[in-house]
């Protein structure tokens, strides 16, 4: 037996006493978790005690701050579809957090986030690093919960996992004392499968299933969205079932990018501010659109005064709460996306929609032809962020874990890299956090290490988590590092331009020679600024065993297009900066 | 158009989620006009009733909002026409100008108001009813000088269908039973 069997079997004994932190520890291997991230201070010192004895039954990976533990923790959740675990001290450890709380609230990933806390005694008082961390997370949590008696951590850390992972996912946050970890109960883990005040899915109503049916049978211009739900409900294939069957085309949202293989025919690219131009001009000009695991972001919709007036609307959504939020719907279905796609696929009419998926291809031409063909093959001799995305997704056969940050490159990762598999594309969607990148990539090469893990960032979000070079270094984790570099804070400088009369308002960043930085760490790493040299260059970066850090050097002064400005009407989408001008 | 609603839900006793409700209103700038909790006919499930002046839509959404949270049972909203609705208020007058005439004790005759305490110093009136109600009663009374004045939330209870939170209970056991018996909950 192994070392890890023995402990995996040490932690499965029931009715023993064990202390409080002893059992955070074996809760956490009952529920499944094999990796989680983390940082040890004062307040959770006991559990960190526990888990030392754990260790091999438990990898925890010792991020650079508390912040790269809670998007390392998000990265392993997207890619792997488990609960990300995260761990960190009271006070500013658990404040730390917060960031990448609110980020997995908002783009519902499930976490469970365990901060150490003061003696229970202590509570109230200001003692050293305390915190109101419960008070602090209750906007950005699914679910938060105090533990002070030791007796209580099996059955809470139950009902966390089975809140994180269950309905709409999301992230919830154990505060524990130091007194429940230092103190004794006796052990007995049993798994949550029910809370009488939480229904996590609702079943589905077959009289609206049968309205919808019929609304799609009509529908002469058919539109379909979708966004992560299809990969949160496990709906891929039951998402290409329906399209092949209907002949429907179907666009993503930024998050729900790999839930479709890329180059499935009726797949018409991205929606919103920066997606492509079909999607746009297309959602107001369907008579049916079909939104699917999606929530009408307002990235998404541009304004809603005019968003899809024309068409019906039928919303596929497991969160009743987002039913007619910002868009009014017609019909709505509530519940699981692959049961409700599979009850729809079997009782709609085969359709081709032959013309209106060509109305599709004709937009996209008018796109390629004034925005893609120079993004990817471009004349001028700076290199454009766009070809080396696509360079990259093709070297790896359109098959790696593609992470990216926030900003320009965000979108020219999500517009020109490739998938042919779900849960390939990690990224920060609804809250937009720069330096969520780099951290996420540590967590999806756990998640997946046998795939090719490439991070694409850019100078200036790659800066705000720069520490977790650290991170990748110790555990010799074979992260790709892309730093598509302009110099610049490139998307406030794109608006800059186009909406503050060129006032470039501190958004020159100044930054340090990556590859040295890199080098430092004991990571290789490479410059490339031309094109002829590109090619090599990604080709070094994956054959070099281990982390690598590529630094592309990127023309300054190029713009992510198309686009629909702030407030704008989707159909109002604008393919070059004279269009914003006009 | 803005008008009165009135916002129940049921929940388990929990600390904290007082917070967790009260910020969904906060998140959306809306004033809270009035907040009762307490706890209901079942023992360990708390009753909010809140009193907002808002839009439908924005209610409807608030609502659903208070019901995504993982404690709260049930939540629901109403017009004030559709609910029989009750406050109370507690008014503290100087015992003198009780005695000198019989103005005070017109007054609570005509409210239906009733006396709690008599002191020397002091007396302590109690009235049930409608904000205009116990307002009205407090102008009449303020000539005479009220010492102290009180009003509680408003508490209120539907005209139909009848809540039988216990049947309620019953129904959601059966649903998170299908739920439950058709899998794919946990993927861990």
């Amino acid at each position: 037996m192994t070392t890890k069997e023995k402990e995996t079997k040490r932690s499965q004994q029931q009715d023993v006493e064990i202390t409080g932190s002893e059992a955070v520890i074996r809760s956490l291997i009952a529920e499944g978790a094999e990796v989680i991230f983390g940082y040890p201070g004062g307040a959770i010192m006991p559990v960190y005690d526990a888990l030392y004895d754990y260790r091999n039954a438990l990898r925890h990976i010792l991020t650079r701050h508390e912040q790269g533990a809670v998007h390392a923790a998000q990265g392993y959740a997207r890619v792997t579809g488990k609960v990300g675990v995260c761990i960190a001290t009271s006070g500013p450890g658990a404040t730390n957090l917060m960031t990448g709380i609110a980020d997995a609230q908002i783009d519902s990933t499930p976490l469970v986030c365990i901060t150490g806390q003061v003696t229970s005694g202590l509570l109230g008082t200001d003692a050293f690093q305390e915190s109101d961390v419960v008070g602090l997370s209750m906007p950005v949590t699914k679910w938060n919960f105090q533990i002070t008696t030791p007796e209580d951590i099996p059955e809470a850390i139950a009902k966390a996992f089975y809140i994180a992972a269950s309905g709409r996912p999301g992230p919830v946050l154990l505060d524990i004392t130091k007194d429940a970890q230092f103190g004794k109960l006796k052990y007995k883990y049993a798994k949550c499968h029910k809370i009488r005040s939480y229904v996590p899915e609702y079943p589905v109503n077959k009289e609206k299933l049968a309205e919808a049916a019929t609304l799609i049978n009509e529908a002469k211009k058919p539109f379909l969205i979708f966004g992560q739900g299809i990969m949160l409900g496990e709906a891929e294939r039951e998402l290409k079932g329906f399209i092949d069957k209907t002949g429907i085309p179907a666009a993503w949202t930024l998050l729900g990018l790999s839930a479709l293989n890329s180059d499935h025919p009726l797949n018409v690219g991205m929606l919103g501010m920066h997606g492509n131009y079909g999607p746009n001009i297309k959602t107001n000009e369907c008579d049916l659109l079909i939104a699917v695991g999606m929530r009408f972001d307002d990235r998404v919709t541009g304004t809603l005064k005019t968003y899809a007036k024309q068409a019906k609307i039928i919303h596929i959504e497991i969160d009743p709460a987002e039913i007619n939020k910002n868009v009014k719907t017609d019909v709505a279905l509530l519940g699981d996306a692959k049961k409700i796609l599979r009850l729809l696929t079997h009782i709609v009419s085969p359709n081709k929609h032959k013309e209106w998926v060509k109305e599709f291809k004709q937009a996209h031409a008018i796109e390629d032809k004034k925005v893609i063909q120079s993004d990817l093959y471009p004349k001028k001799p700076g290199l454009t962020m766009g070809e080396v995305v696509r360079r990259v997704s093709e070297y790896t056969k359109n098959k790696a874990v593609i992470v990216s940050d926030v900003g320009q490159h965000q979108m020219a990762t999500a517009r020109y890299s490739k998938f042919t598999q779900p849960r390939s594309h990690i990224t920060s969607g609804g809250l937009g956090t720069m330096g969520y990148g780099l951290p996420a990539a540590i967590g999806a090469k756990l998640g997946e290490p046998n795939r090719e893990v490439v991070v694409f960032a850019g100078d200036g979000g790659f800066q705000m988590t720069i520490q977790e070079l650290g991170t990748i270094a110790q555990e010799k984790l074979g992260v790709k590092m892309v730093i598509l570099n302009n110099h610049f804070l490139g998307m406030v400088r794109q608006w800059q331009e186009l909406f503050f009369e060129k006032r470039y308002s501190f958004t020159e960043i100044l930054s340090p020679d990556f590859v040295k930085v890199a080098d430092a760490y004991g990571i290789p790493g490479n410059h490339v600024s031309d094109r002829d040299k590109l090619d090599d260059a990604i080709k070094v970066m994956f054959e070099t065993e281990g982390p690598y850090l590529l630094e592309v050097n990127i023309e300054k002064d190029d713009n992510v297009f198309p686009m629909v400005p702030a407030g704008a009407s989707v159909s109002d989408i604008l393919l070059s900066p004279e269009d914003a001008t006009k | 158009m803005k008008q009165e609603y009135i916002i129940s839900a049921y929940s388990e006793n929990h600390i904290g989620l007082l917070n967790r409700i009260t910020i969904i209103f906060t998140r959306r700038k809306v004033n809270i006009e009035s907040l009762t909790v307490s706890e209901s006919a079942l023992k360990g499930i708390s009753k909010f009733t809140i009193v907002v002046n808002e839009t439908k839509d924005k209610v409807s959404n608030i609502v659903k909002q208070i019901d995504k949270q993982i404690e709260v049972l049930k939540a629901f909203y109403h017009t004030n026409e559709e609910m029989i609705f009750q406050e109370i208020a507690l008014y503290k007058v100087p015992t003198a100008p009780l005695m000198e005439s019989d103005q005070i004790e017109k007054l609570i005759r005509k409210h239906n108001a009733r006396i709690l305490e008599i002191t020397p110093e002091y007396t302590v009136i109690e009235k049930t009813g409608h904000k205009e109600e116990t307002q009205e009663l407090f102008n009449g009374l303020n000539p005479f000088g009220v010492l102290q004045f009180i009003r509680s939330g408003r508490i209120a209870i539907t005209r139909s269908p009848i809540e039988k939170l216990s049947e309620f209970l019953k129904e959601r056991d059966a649903l998170l039973a299908k739920i439950e018996s058709k899998g794919k909950i946990s993927k861990v």
